[in-house]
């Protein structure tokens, strides 16, 4: 590479702010609460930092770096799992209600558990 | 290694690349219902891609212990997304910025503590930016958890001590941060973290709930910040562009929150309402004369009517009356009322907190519309039905100057024939200010719990109808 990779990196950096700023106005309000689901799922892309940070170190796997890193695993692995799923739940209750049988069994159940 | 597992880790970055590029498409999804579902897929199959690459170039017996924890976590939080109620999702969103603000901050220390690792000046900058933001999304998000909850410890902090502390927790926490980077200490650098971890408390601590909405994007944007700014340390683009998407999207929500209340983000964050509209409630003390109603002629009125616009807000939430809504909803299209739905964009508790609530309920999104839509249709509108909701309907906001909401755009609801509103009792709304609109000659108040009204009146139409 010829340019520095911080000037590199901050160029990702700065590019990927505006793409975020012009994709995100294209998302209509009635899905908001969707998108701060799934922002919330994609902010837990930081497991890739917590896995690359639990290492072994000095031939030993159980080092306070190995161990804070298995635990922002852990949280990360929430977010992941639990907010794309709360964000498909919520999805799935914004689909065309045209459509027939499944949907609503669906939501009958849901709404019945919340009740 | 086998050869394969040797090309993922040497091609690594393209692999990110691509994770990048459907990060980017699964907020373009958002964009409609439609399109909105294969977005999150796309959002999975990024995560998918970005974890399994990483596997790759992580190796040797820790895998195990990621793999481990990576289970223990998934199973956690697939239980909590089916458990939990779409009621308590304001709550749960915020639940869940703290754990992105704790990761990053366990990621920082794992990062400082690794003995093996040499960390430069820009190193240091990167990793104290990506503990303190960390740090304060952590303690934010949980107070944020708690005030949605309705928690008894998640105490709103009032009192002239409060902003010097505040600016003393933050002047300490750049020293300890400064202190780290000239002596490379690390008592400076926990210090620096924990400073973080209580202001990040006693900053959101101050502010009142109605003003939650603007908060919990605000750490939504955080949490995203605190992402990018591990991908800096990493020197890996995929996290810098996944934490700046997050990042745009949540200051947007906060900018549009913010505009929606006619407020400024400073504003908010630093002294607002909560502390100065407690004196504007007063107005005198001369009672004023209002209508009460019941349950049974509001749905009379409503069934009669041709054109029915429903404002739901928080009241609807917390009453968990959307199921009865949509059941008065229906009825009344039965009848061939032309029912439909007015949403303010700080209605509820966060961004989009009513549309899901509705959508839960089933009721058609394209009768659900959003405040521009639908302002210059209430004057052509029968009956006004407002669930639950109050200063987003106030007409101080246009006619009161002194009002300190004057400026905020609203629900122009008192342009309709006749309004009717559910409401516990006449005590002021979250903004702690009296509502003109409930002392109007065409203004009827019906006093109960939203759950129970809306089913009185469901009951109504259906007895009116046979």
């Amino acid at each position: 590479m010829s340019s520095t990779p911080f000037v590199a990196i901050f160029t990702v950096f700065v590019l990927a702010v505006f793409v975020g700023y012009y994709v995100v106005w294209g998302v209509t309000p009635a899905l908001h609460t969707p998108l701060m689901a799934v922002t919330n799922a994609l902010s837990s892309i930081v497991i890739v930092g917590a896995m690359l940070q639990t290492v072994t170190i000095d031939g030993s796997m159980f080092t306070p770096t190995s161990l804070l890193g298995a635990f922002a695993v852990f949280l990360a692995s929430i977010n992941i799992f639990g907010g794309f799923a709360v964000t498909e739940r919520m999805l799935a209750m914004f689909k065309p209600k045209a459509k027939k049988a499944p949907v609503l069994e669906n939501n009958a159940k849901e709404t019945g558990g919340d009740a | 290694m086998n050869d394969l597992s040797m090309l993922i880790a040497a091609n690594a970055d393209w692999f990110y690349l691509v994770g990048a590029i459907l990060f980017v498409l699964t907020l373009r999804g958002l964009s409609s219902p439609k399109t909105a579902i294969r977005g999150n897929r796309f959002g999975m199959a990024a995560m998918a891609i970005a974890v399994v690459t990483t596997f790759f170039l992580a190796e040797g017996p820790v895998l195990w212990l990621i793999i481990g924890a990576m289970i223990l976590g998934a199973l956690v939080g697939m239980w909590k997304a089916k458990t939990v109620a779409m009621t308590q999702m304001p709550e749960t969103v915020a639940l869940m910025h703290s754990f992105v603000g704790l990761a990053a901050v366990a990621i920082a220390l794992a990062t400082v503590l690794h003995t093996e690792q040499q960390h430069g000046a820009v190193a240091r900058v990167e990793l104290f930016i990506g503990c303190f933001i960390g740090a304060i999304t952590f303690s934010a998000s949980v107070f944020a958890f708690g005030k949605l909850a309705a928690k008894s410890w998640a105490k709103t902090l009032v009192g002239s001590w409060v902003k010097p502390v505040q600016a003393l927790l933050f002047i300490a926490m750049i020293g300890f941060g400064g202190v780290y980077f000239v002596t490379d200490s690390l008592p400076a650098f926990y210090a620096m973290a924990v400073i973080a971890v209580i202001f990040g408390w006693m900053w959101i601590a101050p502010i009142g709930g109605g003003d939650m909405p603007v908060v919990v994007s605000l750490l939504n944007s955080f949490s995203g910040w605190a992402a990018a700014g591990i991908g800096f340390t990493l020197g890996n683009s995929m996290l810098i562009i996944a934490g700046s998407l997050v990042g745009s999207s949540g200051a947007i929500l906060s900018y549009i929150m913010c505009k929606a209340m006619n407020r400024s983000l400073l504003n908010v964050l630093f002294g607002g309402m909560g502390t100065s509209a407690v004196t504007a409630g007063g107005d005198e003390g001369v009672p004023k004369n209002y209508k009460a109603g019941s349950a049974e002629d509001a749905g009379f009125l409503m069934a009669n009517a041709s054109n029915v616009v429903i404002v739901p807000g928080y009241g609807m939430a917390q009453g968990r009356a959307q199921n009865a809504v949509k059941e008065l909803y229906e009825l009344l299209k039965e009848e061939g009322v032309n029912v439909r739905f007015a949403i303010h964009p700080v209605a509820g508790r966060m961004p989009g907190h009513m549309n899901v609530l509705l959508a839960e309920a089933d009721v058609p999104y394209d009768d659900i519309l959003e405040m521009d839509e639908i302002n210059s249709d209430f004057a052509s509108t029968d009956v006004v039905l407002v669930i639950g909701a109050n200063d987003v309907v106030n007409p101080s906001a246009k006619d009161d100057p002194t009002s300190p909401i004057f400026g905020m755009p609203i629900l122009e609801v008192s342009k309709a024939q006749t309004v009717m509103v559910i409401k516990r009792s006449m005590s002021t709304g979250y903004a702690g200010l009296d509502n003109s609109l409930f002392y109007m000659d065409k203004t009827m108040m019906i006093f109960g719990d939203a759950k129970k009204m809306v089913e009185e009146m469901v009951r109504s139409v259906n007895g009116g109808g046979h």
